[in-house]
């Protein structure tokens, strides 16, 4: 049957392409693979796949470099999330995404969107979602309106993680005027399942029905994964019908039909719709499984009168679900979704002819040849240039900036950088969440990685989420390695081994010369750092554009590391534990300070080359680490970070809220380093171990060629931390430590709460399109 | 022993509940699902934590009218014991198993933490197992969790030593820190006249196992073992 155009759908004219985001290039090849003109229908289609968020056109070669195997790999790239083996029959699913334009729009709903969105990810591969993470940025707090958005989104990631039951246990936030625009949401999650009930969203089986499962379809977030691939600006305000609507409860019971689903037998395939809602999801399993699929529109579930089949395929109504069941076992499928008060509509079917197409009733709207519609779409790979400006930044002689007069005193610089809100505690934020439902969560937020247990097993898993954006602005080959090497380094501080990651690439527009450059050598640096520490990347999250006319986001590769504990008794904690304890720092002291947070803090700097990063070293380390934990011989581990030394030191002694210790430190080996260089340098390698058997750790170290020094001795808390170094001796008191740290946040946004009282409370508006 | 634990479409703790009472008490548990009728022979009902109905009208008032409610109800009036925890007891207050209502925290924020509450009685099956006056750390996760009624329940409750549970700080005192959510009279947890019906906000079920934050709360479910056994 011959497509034909509905009665009243608009001509399609060279203004209408260019507004569906379609250049006089790809808009050839789509009249070459149609061999005519596309229909209205058929437009709204291939903006949606062919948008930068669905196709990854301009960053899918540079991610066709990164590894992604390795024996533990059960699933990489391409799937909705991907696996790891962790031993027992046991497997971990995990994945990162991005929800960064709605969140700029709309933070309450564009943040929990972008949580039930992650979840969805994970329990289709016949995972239960076991724990969430986030990495936040957003402006400078001094800011209404990066306060506005700061608290609407940890809001939102609160209300739609406490009510599905899924803990939140670790995360990063980070405030940089670099996002003042564009604030930037990633979520991540991980789940777990049995090795046997993995399930792939591939469609197969001819004559197979295709079912659409969970919420009705209305007219919400149409367009959302075209509004992602472009830059923000004012008129983006008007773009806010754009974001969805989350409704956490129904996902809760999505969650529960969707494993009872998998695990009956009755269905083959499961995915969300997600970005570009049905067309992708219906799409990508067809090409996915080498099929044809036909679905018929006015068969879907809608919410109102009168949806258009354009309206219908595009929609980004939440909490939905395609599934392809076992022909003949239809009414199984409804039976499990009526117990959770859920709808299941058959739309569609699995087809041996090799096409994609849509009818509504009997007129066939859209429909193209084979799986083209997905692999088609042209890659690109623009010019790549570094920018000169950015260039100059890191050449910046930063050793030679003159010190404040207050910096007299490395007490007034460390609780100046203890109270940057990049580094002070996030108590604020995780309060709101549920850390601890479902009883797993052995380290929760505030650790250098979570730790969840596996129940049943005597293992648990590591994650962390970790990016540190003006080092990849310095030097995005640099800063993308040190994203992959601190992850690891931290999941190895909590206990556990690096297995693999999943990655959220935040960029600017790829078109600009300077940001295709960024993206190129964060790639590559990542892909360096993920084959030196065996971690090969098993998917992740492409977000471009992230600009508005003041201009980019610092380039922002953000890393979500899962990591395996392989006995309870291994989990170790980054605060102090006992006085008397020796601490023992592995790694070495350098006089690096580029791209430091006390450059930023104290000198409101963004300037030098952040620090290097030795990957051979950092596989050392993790080596002696994870040796000296296994023998039993750690109290606590944390890794050296923003702030430097200092600022580690002091989060080991106030890390515990509950129980304060102090520290005598002996820093004068490294006499001949400038004192703020050793103090509050990011050197990269550095862990600050606390152990009742110095020795050993020592001597763990040297078999593995790795410097260790002891430094010092835990304390009592009422000798706060004295330190000697430079020469000199100061003591930093735990309460005014701990009051920079704690009170940090709580302080600019009580200051606020008075001027912003709307965050969360707003509703987005609804609209007609 | 049996437990029985409601799952209402939401419930989200009935998952912790099951494993507190199954792998750290050996006690055997069942789900109860919302929609049946049957306690399937359970001695203790545990009305678990969650978002039953997303909460999306006050919390609790759609899932009193679960079918399974009646027969809650009819365990409870039998004198048999009930442990409503956080969601739960917001719905047991809706269905008037006990007195006053669980509003917005004060802060009107949502707060999980660990957090330490003094029992207030040892007499009653939940808490015979502890000392009264004692310090316990048992964390909260809600954001509706402040404790409201007349002064004439109030008093009440505290004649008849009714309160179980009371917010307090590490030492045992009340300081403007040591009440997270606004509770009146600082309530944590409270009984019913038959002392058979315990609601709290703070999560026992959360407080089973040092290794994951807490092993405060298992006395609570000792001491009901240990009573319904005798």
């Amino acid at each position: 049957m011959p497509v034909t155009p509905r009665p009243g759908d608009p001509t399609i004219t060279p203004a209408l392409v260019a507004e569906h985001g379609i250049t006089p290039f790809e808009y050839e090849r789509l009249l070459a693979m149609l061999g005519r003109e596309p229909t209205f229908t058929e437009l709204g289609i291939v903006s949606a796949l062919w948008s930068e968020h669905c196709s990854y056109k301009h960053s899918r070669p540079l991610l066709r470099t990164l590894p992604t195997e390795a024996p533990w790999v059960l699933q990489g790239p391409g799937e909705n999330a991907g696996v790891i083996a962790v031993g027992d029959g046991l497997a971990v699913a995990f994945k990162i995404e991005s929800h960064n334009h709605p969140s700029a729009v709309e933070p309450y709903q564009g943040a929990a969107t972008g949580v039930g969105g992650i979840l969805r990810d994970v329990f289709t591969m016949g995972a239960r979602p076991i724990a969430l993470l986030d990495s936040l940025r957003f402006g400078d707090l001094e800011s209404p309106r990066v306060r506005y958005l700061f608290s609407g989104v940890v809001k939102g990631i609160g209300d739609y993680g406490n009510c599905v039951g899924i803990p939140t246990v670790a995360g990063e936030v980070v405030f940089d005027p670099a996002y003042e625009g564009n604030p930037l949401v990633n979520a991540m999650c991980v789940g777990l399942l049995k090795e046997e009930e993995l399930i792939r969203a591939v469609a197969q089986g001819v004559g197979n029905p295709i079912i659409a499962v969970g919420a009705r379809t209305g007219r919400d977030g149409i367009h959302g994964a075209s509004f992602a691939s472009e830059d923000l600006s004012e008129e983006n305000e008007a773009k806010r019908p754009r974001v969805q609507v989350g409704d956490p409860f129904t996902e809760k019971l999505l969650l529960e039909a969707s494993l009872e689903l998998i695990r009956s037998g009755h269905i083959v395939a499961i995915q969300d719709m997600g970005a570009a809602g049905l067309t992708s999801s219906s799409a990508e399993m067809a090409a996915r499984g080498d099929v044809g699929v036909v679905i018929d529109t006015t068969k879907v579930p809608a919410r109102e009168e009168g949806m258009t089949p354009y309206e219908l395929l595009l929609s980004e109504s939440q909490e939905r679900m395609l599934v392809v069941a076992k022909k003949g076992h239809e009414d199984d499928v409804a039976a499990i979704l009526q117990k959770w008060d859920l709808t299941a509509a058959v739309i569609g079917e699995v087809i041996a002819e090799p096409v994609y197409r849509v009818t509504e009733g009997d007129r066939v709207v859209a429909e193209f040849p084979g799986i083209r519609l997905v692999t088609d779409c042209p890659t690109y790979e623009p010019e790549a240039r570094e920018s000169d400006a950015i260039r100059a930044q890191r050449e910046t002689d930063v050793a030679a900036i003159a010190e404040l007069p207050e910096e007299s005193d490395p007490v007034w610089t460390l609780t100046r950088l203890l109270s940057s809100p990049t580094i002070a505690s996030k108590r604020w934020v995780h309060r709101q969440y549920d850390t601890m439902v479902r009883t797993s969560t052995v380290i929760g937020p505030g650790g250098d990685a979570a730790v969840v247990r596996l129940r049943g097993t005597d293992k648990a898993v590591a994650l962390k989420v970790d990016c540190n954006g003006r080092y990849c602005h310095l030097d995005p080959y640099e800063g993308a390695k040190q994203a992959v090497a601190e992850a690891a380094r931290n999941v190895a501080c909590a206990g556990g081994r690096p297995k693999a990651i999943t990655n959220n690439l935040n960029f600017g527009n790829p078109k600009r010369p300077e940001v295709y450059f960024q993206l190129r050598e964060a790639v590559r640096g990542m892909g360096e750092a993920c084959r030196a520490l065996q971690t090969p990347v098993t998917g992740g999250n492409v977000s471009l554009y992230n600009e508005n006319p003041n201009g980019a986001i610092y380039p922002t590769p953000v890393i979500g590391m899962v990591g395996l504990v392989e006995a309870i008794a291994h989990v170790t904690p980054a605060h102090f534990r006992r006085a008397g304890d020796a601490i023992v720092l592995l790694g070495e002291n350098t006089a690096e300070l580029g791209g430091s947070e006390y450059l930023q803090r104290v000198h409101g700097l963004a300037a030098g080359a952040p620090p290097r990063v030795d990957l051979d070293a950092e596989r050392r380390l993790i080596d002696a680490l994870l040796d000296a934990i296994a023998g039993g011989h750690v109290a606590s581990a944390h890794d050296c970070s923003d702030g430097g030394l200092a600022v580690a030191l002091a989060e080991c002694a106030v890390g515990d809220e509950e129980r304060w210790l102090g520290a005598d430190v002996d820093l004068s080996a490294w006499d001949a380093l400038p004192r703020r260089a050793l103090l509050f340098g990011e050197a990269q390698g550095r862990v600050v171990v606390s152990t009742a058997a110095p020795d050993a750790v020592v001597a763990t170290a040297a078999r593995l060629a790795y410097a260790a020094r002891v430094v010092g001795a835990v304390a009592a808390d009422a000798h706060g931390v004295p330190v000697t170094a430079a020469g000199g001796r100061f003591t930093a008191a735990l309460a005014a430590l701990a009051d920079a740290d704690g009170g940090a946040i709580p302080r600019l946004m009580e200051r606020a709460a008075s001027a912003s009282a709307t965050a969360g409370e707003s509703r987005p508006h609804h609209t007609t399109p | 022993m049996k437990f029985g634990i409601v799952t209402f479409p939401g419930s989200n703790c009935d998952y912790d509940a099951y494993h507190a009472v199954v792998d750290q008490l050996g006690e055997t548990a069942a789900y109860l699902w919302h929609k049946d009728r049957d306690l399937q022979g359970a001695d203790v009902v545990i009305l678990p934590g969650g978002f039953s109905y997303g909460d999306y009208l006050r919390c609790g008032a759609i899932a009193r009218f679960s079918p399974i409610m009646d027969a809650v109800a009819a365990h409870a009036a039998r004198g048999a014991p009930v442990l409503a925890i956080c969601n739960g007891f917001q719905i047991a207050c809706e269905a008037g198993l006990l007195p006053g209502a669980l509003l917005r925290n004060a802060s009107l924020k949502y707060v999980c933490e660990q957090r330490h509450l003094r029992v207030e009685t040892t007499d009653s099956r939940f808490t015979a197992g502890y000392e009264k006056g004692q310090v316990v750390r048992i964390p909260i996760a809600h954001g509706e969790g402040r404790y409201h009624a007349d002064d004439a329940t109030l008093d009440r409750l505290e004649a008849e030593d009714r309160v179980v549970f009371r917010y307090v700080g590490a030492d045992g005192g009340s300081d403007d820190r040591s009440n997270p959510n606004g509770s009146l009279r600082d309530v944590a947890g409270i009984l019913n006249e038959g002392r058979n019906v315990l609601g709290m906000m703070p999560h026992p079920e959360r407080a089973v196992e040092p290794l994951v934050g807490s092993g405060d709360g298992l006395a609570l479910f000792e001491s009901i073992v240990a009573r319904v056994a005798a």
